[in-house]
């Protein structure tokens, strides 16, 4: 971080001043002010320690302050007269944070201020040599002085006693002094700021604590807050906006790097941070006011809330900008009551799938039940000889289920009568994918069957290294599956092998094709993109558990869930996380979406209703066991199984 | 910024000129027409050259200029394709990088240079090994997207250490099969141009594009902002850096662009994509860019390489 911000401003700097001399210590200006050291070097000329060489038998500094003047000889004339009268100002300042000033004069092509040299640190090093952060009633003080003498710039007034404010224009924490007494100092005032020469060049850095209004050209007393609050953020922070993405400090809270600080001095740096000027605090008072009811409230009980303090206004009424990850109501729905409930003899694993006016969903009482989704009356069961761990699929008004039976069964969906049956050589626990007229299912005996969806004959198999128990993906001339020793295939629809790819342990999720690109989750905790053509991986994800979710995609984001507990949302762009939300169970449910929420059960026993775009809870509902199985939804309705034994039926 | 259209049209005195639609200034419509004098076009051409035949191979153009105002060339540029047929055909590789140094007094050269070839290097020694190896084979392939990611830290450490005080942007896009990857620092760009619509797939790095992003800039304000050189993020900034990589599926006969600020900043968009559509070839195309630019002023560098995919 620190090397960083070094180099960028090396680059800066290089272009800015190349070429520019400076004194030599020992030069003597106007026979008086004897140069010792260069103190610093800006854009326009270097400040420099020196002697007053008018007290001889006492050491007396002076900070001096150089301004090259490099505009034509036209310019030159009007640009001295400018900093003529803005170091009149200057010297007529009376205020204990601004340094006096001595003496000003023009030297060939060089302006020179001379005034009281500050024993001290500035702020941007004293923050640097700090081990740790600072701690919040440190920066409080600070902040305090700082809006003080703001609002004495502010409130200047001419001297004829008409208003005219002072504005600092580039206040960060090089510009602040902490001289030897622990008192803040102001530094750098901007004369002739508007007269630097125009940057020239692609150039790293950016100012980092200036608005964006500064950037229109606007300069006003806003501006100073604003700045304020950008260098009160990197001082909690440590982490300097030169070189973050500019305008991101609502996007990096203070409390998340510096636990320490309160929730109510961070809503008053971001309230001083709005974008906008006037959803700022009104004024350097109005800031400083706030910033005191903070700091009795800290020195007094630490346990009564801000709230009857005379934070302004314009912060009462920001609160809510400035806080825009708070937490919303959460709707627990755990006592509402569903549409419907379907009871059936044991645990439902599989998930639902509605088709028509019907809901089918296998359990491990061996049944499948087709049961109307308006009203959660059974219409027909069909009975298998074994357990029904994975949902079936529909086409054209016939269902086709695999079972621990070892069987893949065709029944009516209409009528649950039975059109054929295959029989596979170990149970089938993998559901089954409809493509060109047949059903491609996988089975514990390591084949994949290719079935004739008609007559329910075989049309080959392909044998893998181990059980196949996730859905194979069809696309084209290919066929996607993998098998539970971590091995996935890609196969043409003559049973040859395209390329094949190798996850580190078993891959029982269902793989998902998205625009080219296949997705497949592994019990090593894995997901992993890949090009669907070539196998090529095109990047990782990694969770902390198994994956058994199968995943979903809406927009550029991938839904899955783990067995770390999380639900995950990862950018199919680059493989980059998100957000992720905890939930106190496994989620081995695969999530579904619709209308931007992501519906998905937790072995803790709940369904959750999550925002697809920031992660955060709809609502949840729970049950009384365990889910795992993934939820459907059509017409507005969430239906979703639990080992409790019981179908539910939900308003999205 | 129009300077440079009206130039044109001004100096074009064929009769198509003549029964062409005059050139709505301030317009986006990526159909305006302008008529293309250095190409060498017979005037007929005009609307027969688009929809182009697609390539039934990876086709390349690249262009690189000065400029009219610099004495320096700071922009890089690296472009290698692969292809294998036969029984076994491999997918078609392409790596294309655009880097645009700063830092002056030759460091700004150096370091566009040094990240163009380290990335290159570390993107070809992971990928090559992994394509030319038996399709049936179970070798172990990297993940692209990390390939990237390793490639332009890589590229950032080597800069850091070998030129502290440069700096430079990079854009690079690497083509497996249909597949692109692209990682990008900094200001210079990438479009693709795919069922008639071009879209710029990078986000500049720079002050100007966030204040535009957060409505504090308007396009233009932007365009003549005296800031708008200012990046926040480049190669050779420190350690750590933040580069974006993502990987997008390019479509048969898609046209991938990648070019300097020294184009982009002075044609915009919507003439970049015309000229495109109205050249004979890719390498044309390029030229007639570059050519653009320079008419336009061309304060800096120009660099620009575009690449079509087989249809």
């Amino acid at each position: 971080m620190f090397d960083a911000r070094k180099a960028t401003r090396s680059v800066t700097h290089r272009l800015q001043s190349a070429g520019d001399g400076n004194l030599k210590p020992g030069s003597v200006l106007q026979n008086r002010y004897s140069i010792i050291k260069v103190l610093g070097v800006g854009g326009m000329g270097s400040v420099y320690q020196a002697r007053d060489l008018r007290f001889p038998n006492v050491t007396k500094y002076v900070a001096v302050k150089e301004i090259i003047n490099t505009a034509d000889p036209g310019m030159r004339e009007m640009f001295t007269k400018i900093f003529e009268r803005e170091a009149n100002t200057l010297a007529s300042l009376d205020h204990p944070a601004i340094p006096k000033i001595y003496d000003y004069f023009n030297q060939s092509d060089r302006s020179f201020l001379v005034m009281e040299f500050i024993d001290g640190k500035d702020l941007e090093t004293y923050l640097n040599e700090f081990p740790g952060l600072l701690s919040e009633e440190v920066v409080i003080e600070w902040a305090i002085e700082l809006c003080d003498v703001l609002s004495y710039l502010h409130n200047h007034k001419d001297k004829d006693g008409n208003p005219e404010p002072i504005i600092f224009r580039d206040l960060k924490p090089s510009n602040i002094m902490l001289d030897q007494h622990g008192s803040i100092r102001l530094i750098d005032f901007g004369i002739a700021r508007d007269y630097q020469a125009g940057q020239k060049g692609t150039m790293i850095g950016t100012e980092g604590y200036s608005p964006p209004e500064q950037y229109r050209g606007e300069a006003s007393p806003a501006g100073d807050i604003y700045a304020l609050g950008a260098t009160l953020h990197h001082l909690l922070t440590k982490q300097d906006p030169r070189i973050e993405p500019p305008f991101t400090f609502a996007e990096r809270p203070i409390r998340k790097s510096n636990p320490g600080v309160s929730l109510e001095l961070e809503t008053i740096i971001m309230t001083a941070l709005n974008y906008n000027p006037a959803e700022r605090f009104a004024s350097a008072e109005a800031m400083k006011q706030a910033l005191k009811t903070l700091r009795r409230r800290l020195s007094g009980s630490l346990s009564r809330p801000m709230g009857t303090g005379r934070i302004d206004a314009a912060a009462a009424d920001s609160l809510g900008q400035a806080r825009p990850a708070e937490a919303p109501a959460v709707i627990s729905r755990s006592e509402v009551t569903p549409l419907w409930v379907f009871r059936c003899e044991d645990e439902i694993r599989a998930s639902p799938v509605v088709s028509g006016s019907l809901v089918y969903v296998g359990a491990y009482d061996n049944n499948l039940y087709a049961i109307n989704a308006a009203d959660g009356k059974l219409v027909w069961k069909y009975a298998t000889e074994g357990g029904l761990p994975a949902p079936p699929v529909i086409h054209q008004d016939i269902l086709y289920i695999g079972s621990e039976d070892r069987r893949l069964h065709a029944i009516s969906a209409k009528s649950g009568r039975l059109q054929w049956m295959y029989y596979a050589d170990g149970p089938i626990r993998a559901a089954p994918r409809f493509a060109d007229g047949h059903i491609f299912i996988g089975a514990d005996d390591h084949y994949l069957h290719v079935v004739n969806a008609s007559t329910g004959r075989k049309a080959w198999r392909y044998q893998a290294s181990d059980a196949i128990r996730c859905r194979p993906v069809v696309s084209g001339d290919r066929v996607y599956f993998g098998c539970e020793s971590g091995e996935f295939y890609a196969l043409d629809l003559r049973a040859e092998r395209k390329w094949m790819f190798r996850a580190k342990r078993g891959i029982t999720s269902s793989p998902l094709l998205h625009n080219g690109t296949l997705y497949v989750c592994s019990l090593d905790g894995m997901v992993y993109a890949l090009d669907a053509s070539s196998g090529w991986r095109l990047w990782q994800f990694r969770t902390n558990k198994p994956i058994l979710s199968s995943p979903t995609i809406d927009g550029n984001l991938l839904l899955v869930g783990s067995a770390d507990n999380h639900l995950y949302a990862i950018d199919i762009r680059n493989g980059r996380e998100a957000w992720r939300f905890a939930t106190n169970g496994q989620v081995n449910s695969s999530p579904a979406v619709i209308g931007g929420t992501v519906y998905v059960g937790s072995v803790d026993h709940s369904l959750y209703a999550i925002e697809v775009a920031s992660g955060r809870l709809r609502w949840k509902f729970t049950a009384k066991g365990p889910i795992t199985s993934s939820p459907a939804i059509a017409n507005n309705v969430v239906y979703i199984g639990s080992f409790d034994h019981h179908l539910y039926a939900l308003t999205a | 910024m129009f300077d440079f259209l009206k130039k044109w049209l001004g100096q074009i005195r064929s009769p198509v000129s003549e029964t062409l639609p005059p050139l709505p200034l301030g317009s986006s419509d990526p159909d305006a027409t302008v008529p293309l004098p250095e190409l060498g076009l017979r005037a007929s051409d005009h609307d027969q050259i688009w929809p182009r035949p697609s390539p039934t191979r990876f086709t390349v153009g690249l262009a690189q200029h000065v400029g009219q105002v610099r004495t320096h060339n700071e922009d890089v540029l690296l472009a290698f394709t692969g292809e294998l047929r036969g029984l076994e055909p491999m997918p078609h590789i392409g790596l294309f990088v655009v880097a645009d140094g700063m830092g002056g007094h030759s460091l700004g050269e150096r370091a566009s240079g040094i990240a163009g070839r380290t990335l290159a290097r570390v993107v070809l020694e992971n990928v090559l090994p992994s394509l030319l190896a038996d399709p049936r084979s179970d070798y172990e392939r990297p993940s692209l997207t990390e390939v990237m990611e390793l490639a332009i830290a890589e590229a950032n450490r080597t800069v850091v250490r070998l030129v502290p005080e440069g700096g430079t942007t990079l854009t690079g896009a690497l083509i497996v099969g249909d597949q692109l990857i692209l990682c990008h620092v900094g200001d210079t760009r990438a479009y693709v141009i795919s069922d008639g619509k071009m879209e710029q797939l990078t986000r500049d790095h720079s002050l100007v594009q966030r204040l535009k992003e957060m409505g504090q800039l308007t396009d233009d304000e932007a365009a003549v902002h005296p800031q708008r050189s200012v990046l926040y993020r480049a190669i050779g900034q420190g350690e750590g850096l933040e580069a974006d990589v993502i990987s997008r599926r390019l479509s048969p006969g898609t046209i991938l662009i990648v070019c300097s600020d020294g184009l982009w900043s002075l044609v915009p968009d919507h003439i970049i994509h015309q000229i495109i559509r109205q050249s004979p070839s890719i390498q044309d195309a390029c030229e007639a860019l570059v050519h653009a630019a320079n008419e336009a002023g061309g304060p800096d560098n120009i660099t620009v390489v575009i690449v079509q995919l087989p249809g």
